[in-house]
């Protein structure tokens, strides 16, 4: 056997190949890693896709809950909530708040009545320099389990076979109890008479180390008033828009801010279950909404309601929503700042003599 | 009989090596974090900044170590094109270590994220909000961390060639340990 030395091209050739397969293996590994490799991955991407309506997003505008409304105003932390979490915001005192009233949809344009589900995103600032940030719905529990579910959810409701949102529920027999709410639930006619719940778990540790799953709720101080969704349309299709600024202009608008606590073995991981309502619950504090601002060019455009945007003192639990919603709500921003041009910030003025 | 090359100093060649492994699972991270919503998003998030503001810190003390201690020259042979690659390169090397933490920093300042490392440490915002910057920095970081790989196959690829095929001592001069090679001098 000829021996392979330096000098002989055959151990060049071999060294040549060698090296050719370091980097190919390495960049292969890249690839797979990147998800180039695995056209079935569930990428934030992807979920953003599903959400779109047929001709497309909304180019500028959150990729859902596009169509809201801006408010400033302050959180009033009654000190009760510093049993259950370190976090600043839950020691007594106020501390300014910055939220937007929405609508779940992706279309900014969307009559109000056509709309079943409503959120608030939510940001109170603390003089620790922390924040919590957090986006919360209306319905007492999520439509679906994972975010694997929500994305076929997704595509089952834009599908154009008859079938597939019989397949879906077959296969997510959780959704029929979101459908039972949607067809059941009281309408309001206002944001403010609307109660928001963050649905995901989240884990609060006290001073002394001592973590507790729990899920938190905005109880609206107005009285809630019930209407029709038929009499809703008729109001127009931004009416909620108008009477929350008319109703703001009268006064401040309340929300008690209530924490729930589980109890051992309730389910954290699946914000598709309520807990029993016997549940421990306290009160922590009272949002109050101050002034309405302008969404197009006001403070919320700049927010992504990232709801993992948490205070020492509150950390995301086996609940795998916030990690996908922070994922997929990081592209909407990074998209929608890129594409700020088609949603102008102040409409822009007609220049004298200038032809449109 | 020629003398010894000499080598990185002993610290020059405990950075590279523990920042080459840095800056791999950097990019790996990075590209792997975006393209999921699984929960491990967020813990190789926090550990994508955390590892980035090391990476940050580290390349300014090699930079300042490769300013005062220098670098052992290449060898005479070495054909100009490869000399001129070899110097380009690692000028990019050194650029991209450095920016490429700070353009993650700031795009995250630009965006109004708070900048939150391993084990709640905070950093401060270094740019306000803005759509036009942030964009502008989200591109940079993207596309720049794409160069990054591929220059770092490229110096993967020269440093085995120079190693095995050409097998004239540069790779010696940043090994970890002294190459048999270089502890028997050559029979050249």
């Amino acid at each position: 056997m000829p021996r392979l030395t330096p000098s002989s091209s055959r151990y060049t050739l071999g060294s040549l190949v060698l090296i050719a397969g370091v980097i190919g293996g390495v960049a292969t590994a890249f690839a797979y890693t990147a998800g180039w490799l695995s056209p079935d991955r569930l990428t934030p991407g992807k979920m953003l896709e599903a959400l779109a309506p047929p001709g497309g997003p909304a180019l500028g505008h959150r990729r859902n809950h596009a169509k809201g409304i801006c408010f400033t105003g302050v959180f009033e932390a009654n000190g009760n909530g510093a049993a259950l979490s370190s976090a600043y915001v839950f020691t007594k005192g106020q501390y300014p708040a910055l939220g937007r009233f929405n609508l779940g949809t992706p279309n900014p344009d969307a009559a109000d009545a056509t709309v079943r589900v409503r959120g608030m995103g939510l940001r109170i600032a603390t003089p620790d320099g922390q924040e919590w940030r957090t986006a919360m719905i209306d319905p007492p529990f999520f439509p679906v389990s994972t975010p694997q579910a929500f994305h076929a959810l997704l595509l089952a409701s834009a599908s154009k076979d008859p079938n597939a949102m019989k397949a879906f529920t077959a296969v997510n027999p959780e959704f029929a109890n979101f459908t039972a709410w949607a067809d059941s639930a009281p309408w309001t006619a206002s944001f403010a008479e609307d109660r928001y719940n963050s649905l995901d778990s989240f884990i609060f540790t006290d001073d002394f180390g001592i973590k507790r799953a729990a899920r938190w709720s905005l109880l609206p101080a107005a009285q809630s008033v019930a209407i029709t969704q038929a009499d809703l349309a008729k109001r127009g299709p931004d009416f909620l828009e108008r009477e929350i600024v008319e109703r703001v202009r009268g006064g401040p608008q309340r929300w008690t801010l209530t924490v729930t606590i589980a109890n051992p073995g309730d389910p954290t991981s699946d914000p598709s279950k309520a807990w029993p309502e016997d549940r421990r619950t306290v009160e922590v504090g009272t949002l109050v909404v101050g002034q309405i601002e302008a969404e197009r060019d006001g403070p919320c455009r700049d927010v992504n309601f990232d709801p993992t945007v948490l205070p020492s003192g509150i950390a995301t639990s086996d609940d795998p929503f916030p990690a996908a919603r922070s994922s997929a709500y990081r592209v909407s921003y990074d998209l929608r700042t890129a594409e700020a041009k088609d949603y102008p910030r102040t409409v822009a003025r007609t220049v004298a003599g200038a032809k449109p | 009989m020629n003398p010894p090359h000499p080598r990185f100093s002993p610290l020059q060649r405990l950075l590279h090596w523990l920042m080459a492994i840095c800056v791999i699972a950097m990019l790996f991270i990075g590209v792997g974090m975006v393209s999921t919503l699984m929960p491990k998003y967020l813990p190789l998030i926090t550990i994508h900044k955390t590892l980035g503001i090391a990476i940050l810190i580290l390349a300014l003390l090699r930079l300042a170590l490769r300013l005062r201690v220098g670098a052992p020259s290449l060898p005479a042979d070495l054909p100009a094109p490869m000399k001129l690659a070899a110097h380009l390169s690692h000028y990019a090397l050194y650029g991209l270590m450095i920016a490429m933490p700070l353009l993650g920093w700031a795009m995250l300042s630009a965006a109004e994220y708070p900048v939150v490392l391993y084990g709640r440490k905070f950093l401060p915002a270094i740019l306000p909000q803005s759509d036009s910057v942030h964009t502008l920095l989200w591109n940079a970081h993207y596309y720049l961390a794409f160069a990054f790989f591929a220059l770092v196959l490229l110096h993967v690829a020269a440093a085995l060639f120079h190693a095995l095929v050409r097998r004239d001592g540069v790779f010696e001069t940043i090994a970890p340990l002294p190459l048999r090679d270089q502890a028997a001098p050559a029979d050249v």
